[in-house]
């Protein structure tokens, strides 16, 4: 099946689709539109103090004296916490995501800018952020490691003195493929291109900023948390971990999250920091960060340097594809990685393509910059991944002299090879890469496309094509594989029907504006009969739903999504047994239509699905051996990842005066497997397709030699705006994926994946005239005029 | 200091700290918590609010400087039990995720169709662009104002004939 989106004119009504999948209004909205969200800035608790979190100003620093006096005697503190007053309760440290361990407020160094150093509590916002300011803190400046391409000289400056027989800046090692079989596939090659390939640093900057309320009873020994978390359970153990305090006497609370993007995975020094005063004072405390503390201090992304290398037959036939990857992880790892992978799921370099060898290997070290690693929308390190094989494809197709439309066409793994396995292991389930190749094709117009730019080219004018194909890995697990902190990958899921036919169902999961509450009424709606708009999504709220590892890497849909669907059809399953006694056959004789159970041969002997939860609970027996009530739960432990794809044409036009590079047409055909709500898959693309453009074309957190932070505002930090970006154009083809149960794959991510690649080879493609095969993000105006001037520098 | 300013409708007569700011008064004094906080450099925009009719951001404000003037947040935008087409424009299009930068770009709608009841698609953008949104990509937003000026429009002509 391939259908083709156009754009909406009509839109359908919530109650004219009582169940099933579609375009469905979002239940979450008219809250939302009311200005009625509960965002963790709008808690407000009687009696509540705020918390402000003083940070280093350098980047490397040894903590000689921090004098508090001043601030304590301001009017209106309750407190201040330094260091030395969390090390006396064992709480100075936590560990990460990584298994590493970060200060949550320094004690010895400072090790980043913009790093956690002391804190105060005040009656209000504002005598908070007085009170830091009055903190007296005496550093010895030491030398920074900024320079990733030094961190590992003999005379860096050694960064994690903290950790025992630590002598360098060495944070780890990872390989993956067959370097020996590589080699010898290189080795004979008739052509190998070479391409060092950077994706900066860059920030997820959700639009609400991380921060939390802590809310401690003492007499009941009870904390509770509305915290910016996508994955409260996880947050909720590692919290019983650290503090001591009982797991079941925790409760963290995700409310509305404005954003998450991966930035609201890991564990901040600020969430600590709450909890500690929550316990300090008996009062419940406020920490909201403000943009430059999101900017500066949480989880930022990517920031690899990838030397590419790749090999084919001179008529174009890609036979292996090779790197070395040398990672920043800043100073502490905080990557949220399966332990198994610290790279994320990076070793799906290989692409969409059928190779004979792959190899990567990769260097992490730690620099004087923010610890993160793995957010921003990229599914665990794949964005790096795909961006680096489309541009080696690319570098390929410029040396060959060969379309990179033909190339990639030529290459693709075949429908008959799935399930695919690729030469770094990776078990891909589903696709039909060349029909979304050919489909985007098709949308974009690209022969025609190519005729405009000849003409163009010929007038001195800069246009450029750019493609992307991507492969996505979506949805860990499985458990055995995959973890964050030892914690299986696995989602719960319960499901109750209440005696009148209404339903809640609870989930693990967390969205962050994903629309959970609308796709998972669905899901459990073409299940089990009931409209969506009778079932109630409860998540975020760990006293409330099952346990489970949150949403990020596009894994609710895959992994939340099969449970929800599963958990519907056990209800149904009993529901069924209680359908047989209720019309006096077996159970073997009664069939199901969406809603009801009837005899077979005899549809007016029915009962509905509320008919059935009303006998459920209500008086007289029921068939033998059966409970009473109508709910199920179950755990879902995904047999493997699901793997969307997708194909993307980007059509840019260069400034050749001022080099202002403009995306005039972006086409992203996606296969997302089946398709739940429409509506709110092509917003997912959209909102994907314009983080690239700012990858791409506008973010980056770069560093001065000293280790100061340059992109620490909005005002440094670029983000798109509406004018950055054009009006998409999606398509979409629909390959399910065998092993889920209703054959969904995740899409949350798949836009921001693919896209960066597909605007960079646009630029680079329009470049073409001066010579140019490869250009460094971001392609910012300064940076595109000094490459058409021969003076490209990488940009890190 | 004592301010008086007519917020939605209702005249409020607060006492503040001197160096409030708008956004901060909305939110944490009058609790209309739709009215968000997103940057500090007022780059972002999901605390537009309007003054006097105008859009502002309400974090470049001072309460003081509202003293004596008219406010409109998201929580006026609903009449009588009546949504804006605007939010209704925004749900019919998905115009909204998170919903945290909706109040903020809802109001600068409204705004914008005041001014200019059939804005094209250029004119849209134009208006938005001092505000930020990380999850829509924008054209479902920009959609969603033009679903409000058609429906606004055939409400009007309905009402003539």
């Amino acid at each position: 099946m391939t259908t083709v989106e156009t754009r909406l004119t009509e839109f359908a009504d919530n109650n004219e689709k009582p169940v099933g999948y579609g375009r469905m209004l979002r239940k979450e909205d008219p809250r939302l539109i009311r200005g009625q969200g509960n965002f963790v800035d709008d808690v407000q608790l009687p009696g509540m103090l705020h918390l402000a979190i003083l940070r280093s100003p350098v980047a490397h620093a040894r903590i000689k004296s921090i004098d508090t006096t001043a601030a304590a005697a301001l009017e209106g503190v309750v407190a201040i916490v330094t260091g030395a007053d969390l090390a006396e309760k064992g709480l100075a440290w936590m560990p990460t995501l990584s298994n590493d361990v970060q200060a949550v407020l320094a004690t010895d160094k400072v090790r980043f800018q913009g790093q956690e150093v002391a804190f105060a509590i005040a009656k209000s916002r504002y005598i908070a952020r007085d009170a830091i300011e009055l903190i007296n803190v005496d550093y010895e400046i030491l030398s920074p490691v900024v320079d990733v391409r030094k961190a590992l000289d003999p005379d860096a400056a050694l960064i994690r003195d903290d950790l025992k027989d630590k002598t360098d800046n060495h944070c780890f090692d990872w390989e993956t493929g067959d370097a020996a079989a590589t080699q010898v596939v290189f080795d004979n090659a008739d052509v190998v291109v070479t391409q060092e390939i950077i994706y900066p640093r860059v920030h997820p900057a959700p639009m609400e900023t991380c921060g939390a309320v802590a809310l401690f009873d003492a007499v009941e020994g009870q904390l509770t948390l509305w915290s910016t978390t996508q994955a409260p359970h996880a947050h909720r153990t590692v919290y019983a971990l650290v503090s001591g305090l009982p797991e079941h006497k925790i409760r963290v609370i995700a409310p509305d999250i404005g954003g998450g993007f991966g930035n609201k995975v890991p564990i901040y020094p600020g969430y600590v920091c709450a909890i500690v005063a929550a316990l300090v004072t008996g009062k419940p405390v406020k920490w909201m960060e403000d943009r430059s503390e999101n900017l500066m201090s949480t989880g930022f992304a990517r920031d690899y340097i990838m030397n590419g290398e790749i090999a084919a037959t001179k008529d174009g036939k890609i036979l292996a594809v090779r790197t070395h990857v040398l990672a920043d992880h800043g100073a502490f790892n905080g990557t949220a990685a399966p332990i198994k992978y610290p790279a994320g799921f990076f070793g799906v370099f290989t692409g969409s393509y059928d190779l004979e060898a792959a190899y990567c290997s990769m260097t992490a070290v730690y620099t004087n910059k923010a610890p993160g690693g793995v957010a921003y929308a990229c599914s665990f390190r794949i964005t790096e991944a795909v961006y680096l094989i489309e541009r080696m494809v690319d570098c390929l197709a410029y040396d060959l002299k060969m379309d990179p439309a033909e190339l990639r066409l030529k290459n693709f793994i075949k429908p008959e090879q799935f399930p695919y396995t690729t030469k770094t292991g990776w078990v891909y389930d589903s696709g039909e890469y060349e029909r979304g190749m050919r489909l985007a094709m098709e949308l974009a117009g690209y022969d025609e496309l190519r005729k405009e730019q000849e003409e163009r080219r010929a007038r001195g004018e800069l246009m450029g094509i750019g493609i992307s194909f991507f492969t996505e890995a979506v949805g860990a697990g499985p458990r055995k594989d995959m973890d964050i902190l030892g914690l299986g990958m696995a989602d719960g899921c319960e499901l109750r029907i209440h005696p009148t036919g209404k339903a809640v169902l609870r989930l693990s999961v967390k969205s962050q504006g994903q629309g959970h509450e609308t796709t998972f009424a669905q899901i459990v709606a073409e299940e089990i009969g009931i409209p969506p708009s009778d079932i109630q999504v409860l998540e975020g709220d760990t006293d409330n739903t099952p346990f489970g590892l949150g949403t990020y890497g596009s894994r609710s849909t895959p992994v939340s999504g099969a449970a929800a669907a599963l958990v519907a059809r056990k209800v149904r399953d009993k529901a069924q047994i209680i359908a047989s006694g209720m019309l006096e056959v077996s159970v073997a004789d009664l069939e199901w239509e969406k809603g009801s159970f009837h005899v077979k041969g005899d549809p007016t002997k029915s009962v509905t699905i509320q008919e059935i939860a009303f006998k459920s609970y209500g008086a007289g027996d029921l068939p033998e051996g059966i409970e009473g009530g109508l709910e199920a739960q179950i755990c879902y432990n995904p047999s493997n990842l699901t793997y969307p794809f997708g194909a993307y044409i980007c059509v840019v036009d260069i400034d050749p005066g001022t080099a202002v590079v403009k995306v005039r047409r972006f086409i992203a055909v996606d296969d997302c497997g089946t398709r739940i709500n429409e509506m709110i898959i092509e917003g997912q693309v959209h909102g994907g397709l314009t983080d690239g453009v700012g990858m791409a074309l506008m973010e980056m957190i770069a560093f001065d030699e000293d280790g100061n932070c340059l992109g620490a505002s909005l005002m440094d930090y670029l983000i798109p705006t509406a004018l950055e970006v054009p009006d998409w154009e999606t398509g979409h083809t629909v390959t399910p994926s065998p092993h889920h149960p209703i054959g969904a794959k995740g899409i949350g991510e798949s836009a921001t994946v693919g896209s960066p690649p597909a605007i960079v080879n646009a630029v680079v493609d329009a470049l073409k005239p001066f010579g140019i095969r490869h250009a460094d993000m971001p392609l910012t105006p300064s940076r595109v005029w000094e490459t058409m001037q021969g003076r490209h520098v990488p940009s890190i | 200091m004592q301010v008086s300013i007519n917020v939605n409708g209702n005249q409020v007569n607060e006492e503040i700290e001197d160096r409030t700011l708008l956004v901060h008064f909305l939110r944490d004094q009058l609790l209309l918590r739709g009215t968000h906080w997103g940057c500090d450099t007022s780059n972002c925009g999901t605390c537009v609010v309007w003054m006097d009719g105008e859009p502002v951001k309400s974090c470049t404000v001072l309460a003081a400087m509202a003293d004596g003037h008219e406010i409109r947040t998201v929580e006026g935008l609903e009449q009588n039990g009546q949504l804006d087409p605007v939010q209704q424009g925004f749900m019919e299009c998905h115009g909204l995720q998170c919903g945290f930068c909706t109040p903020g770009m809802m109001m600068t709608a409204r705004a914008l169709l005041d001014r200019n009841p059939d804005p094209s698609e250029e004119e849209i953008r134009e208006a938005i662009s001092g505000q930020i949104c990380r999850c829509t990509g924008y054209a479902t937003i920009v959609r969603s104002i033009r679903w409000a000026a058609v429906h606004e429009a055939s409400t009007k002509q309905g009402s003539n004939s």
